[in-house]
């Protein structure tokens, strides 16, 4: 399948000789980044080793032999409770989908990672946070029942700041139905890997991130379910800063591995060599 | 001063009440027939409640499900035929925010599961307030296999306003707790049926609620954050919770119309703690109704029809909303 039409619009704003567009600043260290470069190191510091959150192009880029066969990309966001507040919820999408280049939170599809076939779902913190919304479950589970037909194992990147809260309930259950196409894909035998990336946090990580085979973190993440901000308020004290990071997960026994986005392929390619069939 | 605005509603309410029974009362022995005083009592009365809680607002609806004397899933348990509770999750401790255990229901057994509040401040802290932590979770999953392993129907109670958020919880991974409760309900090859008694919140509520059938009390919530945290979150202003409330669609009503959940139970005026004993009775005859319907099918058509429930739950556009998708 040919690349999506939003894609060129993207990769044009890109090269838009805007500042902005040209140089990045690190959050970490504050080191100004010619983007070019930062691209090339896969977005990752060249001074620090931060790892920047990545677009969902940008980290299917970084992955994928070939082509990349989009799976869902028609289906699109409604607004089901008619939400606005100080902006309406369509109109939020439409600033958010200019912004990212996609049209929702996660872009779906089937690739090959060195050679090994694989259902790739990659959610993005650039659109509405990373939240689930209807459209983010409806094509992760979509994805879940294609590569189940297809029997070739899922990686999932998780990025999210959980549900979303102008979809509601409808946000809400997304979970339970994500839930129940993972349960179906994993039982039939199916490999689940995922990649926990910075931040995720609530209803995601509280489903499908961490109902995977293996869980994979970048490194410094931050990975939790309840936010830092409320943990704060209820206990009315300041956190460590190694509170909620991958680290943190990786000495507590709640992730596999935490692993630098340079070996990540390396890493994801032996996973699959062990757990595919 | 309570913070709970149907409380401080009531309020006005205790001292005609107070007059009410003084001159039931006073009148009980006596040869002065009071019957007319107290029925013009008891009719400004009715109408004081009417003119209350006749109609209330979402907001209104997240205070009434919060209400201390709400009964509580133990009030609901404790009129099952037989409740034998275990306890733990086998690893940690045992987490008193659910209670769980084998019970009989109108002669069928059981195995039931109930998010538990406190009703003072003592009882709140050692419950956590109904807030569960990974150990609770983690026993509901314990539980939930073991009522598979036996053929046991499922019965939960939903009363949460989340799962709990605090340090040790989040060390001991309430994600991955949370998650596989999820998938635990989502597998599970014996009739489940939730009841959502009181505040159902976000993820904490649904770990334990995905279900066949699904049954709500008029005025209690089911939400993706407590209106509270949604304002946090979208306005950075906790304030706005009342907004929240109204927009979040969150009312017994809303959720029926989106298919969230199958049966909405009435409540008396004023709410189900004004008969707290009849609330009770209607909801375990509407479990009971559901469990029966649910017994003639198989394990496998019980996950075939929760897994067709869960997958057509989120309605979505072919098409973008206006011209978005066009190329450049």
């Amino acid at each position: 399948m040919p690349r999506p039409d939003w894609l060129p619009s993207r990769r044009a704003k890109d090269k838009a000789p805007a500042d902005a567009v040209m140089w990045s600043k690190c959050p970490k260290c504050g080191e100004v980044l010619y983007r070019r470069d930062l691209a090339a190191n896969l977005f990752v510091c060249t001074k620090c080793d931060h790892h920047f959150r990545m677009h969902a192009q940008d980290r299917i880029d970084s992955l994928v032999d070939g082509d990349f066969e989009e799976l869902g990309q028609d289906v699109l966001p409604g607004d089901p409770l008619n939400w606005s507040d100080k902006r309406s919820y369509p109109a939020k999408l439409q600033t958010d989908r200019e912004k990212s280049g996609i049209s929702e939170s996660v872009v779906c599809g089937f690739a090959t990672i060195n050679g090994h076939r694989v259902g790739l779902a990659v959610m993005d913190f650039h659109f509405r946070g990373g939240t689930m919304g209807e459209v983010t479950g409806e094509r992760i589970t979509m994805l879940f029942e294609e590569a189940r037909t297809r029997r070739v194992p899922v990686v999932l990147f998780a990025a999210s700041g959980g549900a979303r809260m102008e979809e509601g309930m409808l946000a809400l259950m997304q979970l339970a139905k994500t839930t129940a196409a993972v349960a179906r894909f994993m039982n039939d035998g199916n490999c689940f890997l995922v990649v926990l990336t910075d931040p995720t946090s609530g209803g995601v990580s509280a489903s499908f991130a961490f109902q995977a085979d293996i869980i994979v973190a970048e490194p410094k993440a931050m990975i939790g379910f309840a936010g830092r901000r409320v943990i704060e308020q209820t206990i009315r004290q300041r956190l460590p800063d190694q509170f909620q990071t991958a680290e943190f997960l990786l000495e507590k026994g709640a992730i596999d591995m935490v692993v630098a986005r340079h070996q990540l392929k390396q890493t994801l390619t032996h996973l699959l060599e062990y757990c595919a069939a | 001063m309570s913070n709970n605005l149907i409380v401080e509603r009531e309020r006005g309410l205790v001292e005609l009440e107070r007059r009410i029974a003084e001159l039931r009362a006073a009148s009980a022995g006596q040869p002065l027939d009071m019957s007319s005083e107290i029925g013009a009592l008891e009719t400004k009365y009715q109408q004081i409640l009417r003119e209350l809680f006749g109609k209330l607002s979402p907001w209104e609806k997240v205070h009434m499900a919060r209400h201390p004397d709400r009964p509580t899933s133990l009030d609901y348990i404790s009129k099952f035929d037989r409740f034998d509770e275990l306890h733990g999750d086998r690893h940690f401790r045992d987490d008193p925010s659910l209670v769980g255990g084998f019970a009989l229901l109108k002669g069928r057994k059981v195995m039931v599961l109930g998010q538990q509040r406190g009703r003072d401040t003592r009882e709140n802290l050692r419950r956590n307030f109904g807030m569960m932590s990974p150990e609770g979770y983690r026993k509901a999953t314990r539980l939930a296999r073991l009522a598979a392993r036996f053929h046991l129907p499922i019965v939960t109670f939903v009363d949460t306003k989340g799962a709990d958020p605090g340090i040790s919880s989040e060390e001991h991974a309430q994600s991955e707790a949370i998650a596989v409760s999820l998938m635990t309900f989502a597998t599970a090859a014996v009739p489940i049926v939730t009841t959502v008694i009181g505040e159902g919140g976000s993820g904490g509520a649904l770990a334990i609620a995905i279900a066949d059938r699904i049954i709500i009390l008029e005025h209690s919530t089911y939400s993706v954050a407590s209106p509270e945290g949604c304002a946090a979150i979208l306005w950075s202003d906790a304030g706005k919770a009342e907004e929240a409330a109204s927009r979040l669609k969150l009312t017994a009503s809303d959720l029926q119309r989106f298919g969230i959940v199958d049966e909405v139970l009435a409540e008396p005026l004023g709410g189900a703690h004004r008969n707290a004993g009849d609330v009770v009775m209607r909801t375990l005859d509407a479990i009971d109704a559901a469990l029966q319907t649910l017994s003639s099918k198989t394990p496998e058509q019980l996950l075939e029809y929760r897994y067709a429930k869960y997958r057509r739950l989120g309605e979505w556009q072919a098409e973008g909303l206006e011209t978005a998708q066009t190329a450049p």
